[in-house]
């Protein structure tokens, strides 16, 4: 046994060190987070439980989760026709589109919120139009939605696009012939082969809507979502008071994301 | 009846030029070509998939060329089958049948004589990605002929099977081509496919059909050196015509002379004659064949379950030999050996 060990390590032994040396980065994202999860609920959970009754925080969250919903169901909207046009279509300038699609993700967040800002707020270009019709971005709900909507959409575009291109298209092409209008080999085809794809896209940009902080915080500080109040928090009464609320999301959205990842597993 | 008239298309690699194609109403049609000579695109043009620059399509006299495909009716296979992965046998094949609305009762009647028909009923709840690749073909054949298609497209059908299942499914196509009565029409680069099916045979190269026929004219009377060469025939001589009487061709190859039979062609004229390896005919002895010559055997290669030997008689002729006739004649390389032909066996055409 121990010989045999030995032999793969002497036949194989690319695999047996890169796994030492990528376990690194698992120990060192469990450390980072476990130490907070042990301080804030072993070692003294007072502040813990206090937070769980402090109506704003708990309103703070409920808002990041409903924005990041939001976000998300615009992400699904506008991002399954993008994906699925660019997938099936070969056409000139398509590298560029596939390009800048991926820049709210290489952009500092900050920037985004400014640029957002600039276009959004009461006296932006755009905004002020929107303000007409009593829509209102700056420090508001839709603020909110749209900033972590420009900086997740690519999670879930690129997901999508992913797997619209692994769907064989003879089978929508063979649907055709039996007898399916485009729209109905599109949904019944197409949709439930990258179904896998379009749920972990949805899951990825709607995780990347809670934790963003960068462009949301530019465009609207109010209503405060978590990240903001963790942010301002740990400004004005440091760790002390910051550290609990950033535990409390990170188990809500562990228990989430789970949740999720079960039930679109099950599905397929 | 499909009629296809001066069908022309343009895609960014490959462009299908002038196809003109009557194929009957029942008939098994095979379009057989090497790869890379259109054929796939040929056939998703009839079924509609794209639609071309220039030409017409007709069913039954019906102009289909703009038609979009759902309204066409045709069945298509494709070489990989293309069976929905996310449903099972059954729900694949009644797929078509359920966007027409059809009852209940007749899809369960319609799938009942397929699956007998095929002998697929053991297959009905799998997962099709559970199947071998000759049971994929078989639910494939049924899924499209569950919409009742005026005619069977099958792209390729047999080549992505083993060489003991292939053999084992053309004889069950054809049968299935005489029990379902529609007419099919079968692409392949595989002479073996198109020798055992075809009523008649297109023969596609570089985007175009360039002979149609039987059997037997496609591969004993090739229209070119070109189609000879694909249909696996070596013996192409090039040579002259020096003499005519009525129909008797002199024609001059290398200096030798051999006797062809053709109403055409003109004294002095250029021609290329076309045999088989079958027809000819190696011995001593006498033969009513108007052709004999003495030759000098080049080479002896043995191939599959027969040989074929080259000759050289003043021109290289190719014949192919059972491996009796080589022990019986004693061929080996360097022996100097006689050849006969026949004159009706030589395909003349220009050169």
């Amino acid at each position: 046994m121990k010989n045999k060990i030995k032999l793969e390590l002497r036949r194989n032994p690319i695999s047996f060190i890169f796994f030492f040396i990528g376990f690194a980065i698992i120990v060192f994202v469990v450390g980072t987070l476990f130490n907070m999860l042990y301080k804030q609920l072993i070692v003294s959970p007072t502040y813990f439980i206090a937070i769980l009754k402090d109506q704003y925080v708990l309103k703070s969250i409920g808002l990041t989760l409903y924005a990041s919903v939001l976000s998300t169901i615009l992400a699904v909207i506008f991002g399954i026709p993008l994906a699925y046009a660019i997938a099936r279509n070969n056409f000139y300038g398509k590298n560029i589109i596939e390009s800048l699609i991926d820049i709210p993700v290489i952009i500092p967040h900050t920037v985004a919120g400014i640029a957002l800002f600039s276009l959004l707020s009461r006296r932006g270009t755009v905004g002020s139009i929107f303000g007409n019709l009593g829509i209102v971005f700056q420090d508001s709900l839709w603020g909110v939605v749209i900033a972590m909507f420009f900086v997740s959409y690519p999670l879930f575009v690129n997901s999508a696009k992913e797997g619209f291109i692994s769907v064989n298209p003879n089978f929508e092409r063979v649907a055709r012939t039996l007898g399916a209008s485009q729209w109905k080999s599109f949904y019944q085809i197409a949709i439930p082969l990258s179904y896998h794809n379009l749920i972990s896209g949805a899951i990825m940009s709607w995780a990347r809507g809670i934790s963003e902080f960068g462009a949301v915080v530019v465009i609207a500080y109010y209503p405060m979502i978590a990240s903001t109040l963790i942010f301002y928090r740990f400004n004005t009464g440091g760790l002390q008071e910051s550290q609990p609320i950033a535990v409390l999301l990170i188990l809500l959205c562990f228990v989430i994301f789970v949740f999720l990842r079960l039930i679109s597993k099950k599905k397929g | 009846m499909i009629r296809i008239e001066n069908l022309s298309n343009n895609w960014d690699t490959f462009t299908l030029n002038n196809i003109s194609l009557e194929i009957k109403e029942g008939e098994y049609f095979v379009i057989l070509g090497p790869t890379g000579a259109g054929k796939t695109l040929l056939l998703e043009l009839i079924v509609g998939l794209y639609i071309p620059n220039e030409g017409r399509i007709f069913i039954d006299e019906k102009d289909i060329t703009y038609e979009v495909p759902e309204k066409r009716n045709l069945g298509f296979l494709y070489q990989d089958y293309s069976l929905f992965p996310h449903l099972s046998v059954r729900k694949n094949i009644e797929y078509g049948m359920k966007l027409r609305n059809i009852s209940k009762n007749e899809i369960d009647s319609k799938i009942k004589e397929l699956s007998n028909i095929l002998k697929i009923e053991h297959l009905m709840h799998r997962d099709t990605t559970t199947l071998s690749g000759g049971e994929q073909q078989k639910v494939a054949l049924a899924r499209a002929l569950a919409i009742n298609p005026k005619v069977l497209l099958l792209d390729e059908p047999f080549s992505a099977l083993d060489e003991n299942t292939k053999s084992k499914l053309i004889p069950e196509m054809k049968d299935l081509h005489r029990k379902e009565g529609i007419t099919f029409i079968h692409v392949t680069h595989s002479q073996e496919e198109a020798i055992l099916l075809a009523d008649r045979i297109g023969i596609m190269m570089d985007g175009t059909v360039v002979q149609v026929g039987n059997p037997d004219e496609i591969f004993y009377k090739p229209i070119s050196k070109e189609i000879a060469k694909f249909v696996k025939i070596e013996n192409i001589w090039e040579g002259k015509v020096i003499k005519k009487n009525e129909k008797e061709l002199i024609v001059d190859v290398n200096g030798k002379q051999i006797v062809a039979l053709s109403d055409h062609f003109k004294v002095g004229q250029g021609v290329r004659l076309i045999i088989r390896p079958e027809d000819i005919i190696l011995g001593k002895g006498n033969t009513s064949a108007r052709n004999e010559f003495k030759g000098k055997v080049i080479s002896v290669i043995k191939h599959g379950f027969y040989h074929i030997v080259r000759i050289d008689c003043g021109f290289e002729v190719e014949a192919a030999v059972t491996k009796q006739s080589i022990e019986n004649l004693k061929i080996i390389e360097g022996k100097d050996i006689n050849i006969f032909f026949k004159a009706t066996a030589l395909q003349i055409i220009k050169r």
